[in-house]
């Protein structure tokens, strides 16, 4: 196994613009994971641990934006995340034990692209924008546009993912996680809202990517009673059984969560 | 490559991508960290990079460059957090004692209950039922 030390990220994005398929390592919660099942098909890595260009949180104009590098340990206890996207803190407390929070990154979270990736439900309903950065320059995509398929992407080979923009998110936020224990378990439905006139609703864990409501949160934007959009989002939704859970588990769960979403918010 | 290891400067030549926690057992013949799951689930591999406690066996070893590791070695078998594991039923087969007390190491002295079972919650115990280990924790701080 080859691995590259970039010295800065021009260093990184030139070497990925030369040798590329490279695959970029942050805290490695879900790389040495793979490597360690004989599941992962790279065999050359890039190691962006280091560039502190991707480190960071800040705000600007009101948009807040964390970099790439940033741990769920960082973005947990990070006054800004609190004060502007508060869903995001308690995914990220609720990410793995304490060791996988000091490691595992945002960036990483959202190059992953597992279905059932804590952080993505959130970023979903907050409307983030990825920003992705080549050789070539910026391009800023829609969280929402940004997977393709299972654990597909639009990201280029020669694009590293250097931070995420979050627009000011008017209404309350919500967020809740049901797996089999409340650390160390990939979750079996994850849900964030965003109690706004037209609410926000985004599900992990019952599609192929994280999804967006749009059918149920349009009914409720409407006006419907919360039965109604619970009838709804059992007709958008289409999970499957996995070795996690069974699809009549998930729907029954999502709809239940809808509900104490829409009571604790209302 | 050079890095701190439980205090002292080292200089160990290994693989990039060698798992830290096989760089410790085999390179620096450091055995107590133990490798539990292998993927980042038991926590029986903690130990702390520059203070923080990560799982050893999902760390390349490239990433602890000029970074400072201590391992229960460097605890030097006499911390309060040893003491009180072995005195109050704390380790019983002692394969998750190590990262159980390094984790633990991290929450700092006098840490609340809830801290302690939200601390701990990454490292799994399959002989205590937890509640000794909780006891041990608040104890060292007695």
């Amino acid at each position: 196994m080859d691995l590259l030390e970039p010295r800065s990220l021009d260093d990184a994005l030139g070497m990925l613009r030369q040798h590329a398929p490279l695959m970029p390592l942050a805290g490695c919660t879900d790389v040495f994971v793979a490597l360690q099942f004989g599941t992962e098909t790279a065999r050359r890595f890039l190691n962006i641990w280091g560039l502190d260009e991707l480190r960071g949180i800040d705000v600007r104009d009101g948009v807040l934006r964390m970099g790439a590098l940033a741990t769920y340990t960082e973005l947990g206890r990070s006054p800004l995340v609190w004060e502007h996207l508060p869903m995001l803190v308690a995914a990220s407390r609720e990410v793995g034990g304490m060791q996988i929070q000091n490691r595992g990154t945002l960036g990483g979270n959202i190059a992953n692209g597992s279905p059932a990736g804590d952080s993505l439900p959130v970023l979903a309903a907050a409307d983030a924008v990825v920003v992705l950065r080549s050789l070539d320059g910026e391009r800023r995509v829609p969280f929402t546009e940004f997977y393709t398929g299972y654990r597909a992407t639009v990201i280029r080979p020669d694009e590293l993912i250097v931070a995420v923009e979050v627009p000011p998110v008017e209404g309350a936020q919500w967020f809740r996680k049901v797996g089999t224990r409340a650390a160390q378990a990939i979750s079996k439905v994850v849900m964030a809202g965003v109690r706004a006139p037209r609410p926000r609703i985004a599900l992990g864990s019952v599609a192929a990517t994280v999804v967006r409501l749009p059918q149920t949160e349009n009914a409720l934007a409407a006006g419907s009673t919360l039965e109604e959009a619970q009838r709804v989002l059992r007709q958008e939704i289409h999970p499957i059984d996995d070795v996690r859970s069974t699809a009549a588990y998930r729907l029954r769960v999502a709809a239940n969560l809808l509900g104490q979403f829409w009571a604790e918010t209302g | 490559m050079r890095f701190t290891l439980n205090g002292a400067p080292a200089e160990v030549e290994a693989p990039p991508m060698k798992r830290l926690l096989d760089v410790l057992r085999e390179e620096c013949a450091l055995t107590g960290s133990k490798e539990g799951c292998g993927e980042g689930e038991c926590g029986a591999c903690t130990v702390l990079v520059d203070g923080m406690p990560v799982v050893s066996c999902l760390v390349p070893f490239a990433q602890v460059r000029d970074a400072e590791v201590v391992t229960i070695e460097g605890l030097g078998g006499t911390h309060p957090l040893q003491k009180a594991f072995a005195e109050l039923g704390g380790a019983q087969c002692g394969i998750c004692t190590p990262g159980m007390i390094m984790a633990a190491v991290a929450l700092g002295p006098d840490p609340g209950f809830e801290e302690i079972r939200r601390g701990l919650a990454g490292n799994l115990c399959r002989c205590t039922g937890y509640e000794a280990i909780y006891r041990a924790v608040q104890g060292a701080s007695a």
